[in-house]
């Protein structure tokens, strides 16, 4: 069998997998109880079960219905994605150790070079602005209780 | 004259100095929050919630509402400047608003907005006096059936309006459903999807979603692209204000979005962002005249429309809130926190209980607007001059203000985390084509829509059929379906198809 539409195909497999995951949770997990006193399964269990069914759905329909292109899904940028989620990921992991001034120009470096147009000096110069900035906006300004310095040095 | 007396009752309340001193404060700061791309309302207001105790109820909640509608402006500011819509309302204003200061029009783009709000909130404060009494005598004969099929409806009113597949908005807004059901339950108290991860027992953070899905999701498609199709705006920016063409071509759209957003925001859960939604489609429908920029190519209408309903929507929307109790979007449900924090019960009896607070309330709406519009006009030729820096060295700054904001949201990096989850999630989304609106709506109704259906099927005694013996439930629920028989109509579904896809 031939897939008529590539996106609709993933999507429709994402709803129906997800939807069958939230419904066979609710049922194994969380009592059901009765329409007359629904437990805490209830509502779920209905809601993932409707899901798989429009999963489903969309699932066949991307395998009958005839379109113009296939509709593909296109080329997937793997380097911004991959590292603009590890650069924010690794800001969370390190903000409360190492502190703000340290973190965001970490941060700020590691993103830049997900662009194609990555150039160093100017990184490291809107590194240093962001980090004055952000210490003016967000501590001075705004008052946050965001850690500064790494936790070695503030313990002093 | 009863609107009147209690209009002067409201401007009274709302104009004594230290009031209108709140009210500005609430603006400015909701405006630069706004601005900050990533730090939306919610984060503020929740920031700001502790230090409200000290305040009486009065101030307190003007100054909320301040940066309610700063937040919302400040939202459209960077919906328009860098295409990061700092609120889900303000998704469809990067639409055409983008386009328009990528073309050198960020000013008049800004202006129109601005404008628009303005004038739309003036008529949403004069309909919330008028109409928010009559509504709360109907609130009184809504029960949890009545609740559950608004939403319902609600809900379905958003999916029609959004575009593309119907079937896959509608799947979307069950995943946000579902993503909703992650919490503890509210009458059992038994923790859902939570695999004992302690954070995800409060439920996952409004903020992580918006800012996983929509910055970090649009950062990383952008980047995909290659560099020659991204960003370039023209040098040559095109005057700071509005021609008079722009005025004449601006005026109806706003009209319309007035008018639809004050219908709208009245719908818990739709609020702003249906409006803003509607309004678009109905601007796309209207005939263009051939001196006209075509939409999603920078057409001042695809501005203007949408701002104006967000912004009416946002005004009435307080009407649900302060007659029915319930809260339409996260902002609300966290100023229904500041009013419990006070000892106020939200509810149709806030109007006779509390009358200085809700008249005072809807008058200093009214303060808050004017304020922004003074506040930000001389401001956009700053903002214009934001755009001159090139986007390898703005998308890093934006995913640091979204980081901050994230961080600060608990004082905990667990929402980092989550938000990098969605932001993979928000990449799939736009590769695979569903819009992720729909979800998000889904997400904030779903723990709302469960406790009515459940507390309805227990004074039913487990009998469905309450939803439809109920008049008024009935009513809502033949309206929603409607709705989805209306656009499932062959020749309008060609038609609405048409009307997404001109570009």
């Amino acid at each position: 069998m031939k897939i008529k539409s590539q996106r609709d195909f993933w999507s429709g497999l994402m709803f129906l997998v997800v939807g069958a995951l939230f419904a066979w949770g609710a049922l194994t997990n969380y009592s059901f109880g009765s329409s007359a006193r629904p437990g805490p399964g209830y509502f779920p269990f209905g809601l993932g079960l409707l899901l798989a069914v429009l999963g489903a759905f969309i699932l066949f329909e991307a395998l009958t219905i005839e379109t113009e292109d296939g509709e593909p899904v296109g080329q997937i940028a793997w380097k911004p994605l991959i590292v603009i989620l590890v650069s924010v990921a690794l800001f969370g992991a390190l903000l409360p150790r190492l502190g703000l001034f340290i973190t965001l120009p970490i941060l700020v470096l590691m993103a830049s070079w997900a662009s194609d147009e990555f150039s160093l000096k100017g990184t490291i110069v809107s590194a240093i602005f962001l980090d004055v900035f952000s210490w003016a906006i967000f501590i001075k300004g705004l008052g946050l209780t965001i850690p500064l310095l790494p936790t070695f040095l503030a313990a002093n | 004259m009863d609107l009147l007396s209690n209009l002067a009752l409201g401007f009274q309340t709302a104009l004594t100095f230290q009031n209108l001193g709140y009210a500005l404060f609430g603006a400015v700061l909701g405006t630069l929050i706004g601005v900050l791309p990533g730090l939306g309302p919610v984060a503020t207001i929740a920031m700001l919630l502790p230090s409200i105790y000290t305040l009486d109820a009065t101030p307190a909640l003007i100054m909320l509402a301040g940066i309610y509608y700063g937040a919302q402006y400040g939202g459209s500011t960077t919906a328009i400047l860098i295409n990061v819509p700092g609120e889900s309302s303000s998704v469809v204003t990067a639409l055409d608003g983008y386009q328009m200061a990528r073309s050198g029009r960020a000013g008049p783009a800004l202006a129109a907005a601005g404008l628009g709000s303005f004038f739309a909130g003036c008529v949403g404060t004069v309909i919330i006096a008028a109409f928010a009494p009559p509504l709360t005598e109907l609130a009184f004969k809504f029960g949890p059936a009545e609740y559950f099929s608004l939403m319902v409806l609600g809900l379905i009113g958003a999916v029609v309006l959004a575009s593309g597949s119907l079937v896959k908005a509608i799947a979307m807004i069950l995943l946000g459903l579902l993503i909703g059901q992650i919490n503890t339950d509210v009458i059992s108290g038994v923790p859902r999807y939570s695999f004992d991860i302690p954070e995800l027992t409060d439920g996952v953070g409004f903020v992580a979603i918006a800012m996983g899905v929509f910055g970090f999701g649009e950062i990383i498609s952008n980047l995909g692209q290659p560099a020659e199709n991204r960003q370039v705006f023209t040098k040559d920016v095109k005057g700071l204000l509005p021609s008079g063409q722009d005025i004449r071509d601006a005026l109806p759209a706003v009209l319309r979005g007035t008018a639809l957003g004050s219908l709208l925001g009245v719908l818990p859960g739709g609020g702003a962002l249906l409006a803003a939604f509607a309004a678009y489609t109905l601007e796309k429908k209207m005939p263009i005249k051939p001196h006209e920029t075509p939409f999603g190519k920078g057409n001042i209408r695809g501005v203007a429309g949408p701002e104006s309903a967000n912004n009416a929507g946002a005004q009435t929307s307080f009407i649900p809130m302060l007659t029915l109790g319930i809260p339409p979007n996260a902002v609300m449900a966290l100023m229904v926190g500041a009013m419990t924090i006070k000892g106020i019960q939200p509810g149709p009896q806030v109007m006779q209980s509390n009358p200085e607070l809700f008249w005072g309330l809807i008058a200093s709406m009214w303060v808050g607007n004017l304020m922004l519009v003074i506040l930000n006009l001389p401001l956009i030729g700053i903002w214009i001059k934001l755009l001159t820096v090139p986007y390898r060295f703005l998308y890093p700054a934006i995913l640091v203000f979204c980081c901050i904001g994230l961080y600060t949201l608990n004082n905990n990096n667990f929402d980092v985390y989550m938000a990098v989850g969605f932001g993979l999630l928000g990449y799939v989304f736009y590769k695979l084509q569903c819009e992720p609106a729909p979800l998000l709506l889904g997400f904030i109704l779903g723990p709302m829509m469960e406790e009515n259906l459940r507390r309805a099927l227990l004074l039913s005694r487990g009998d469905w059929s309450t939803f439809i013996t109920r008049p008024l439930s009935a009513g809502l629920l033949l309206a929603a379906l409607l709705m989805v028989v209306v656009v499932s109509l062959p020749s309008i579904k060609r038609k609405r198809a048409e009307a997404f896809q001109e570009e």
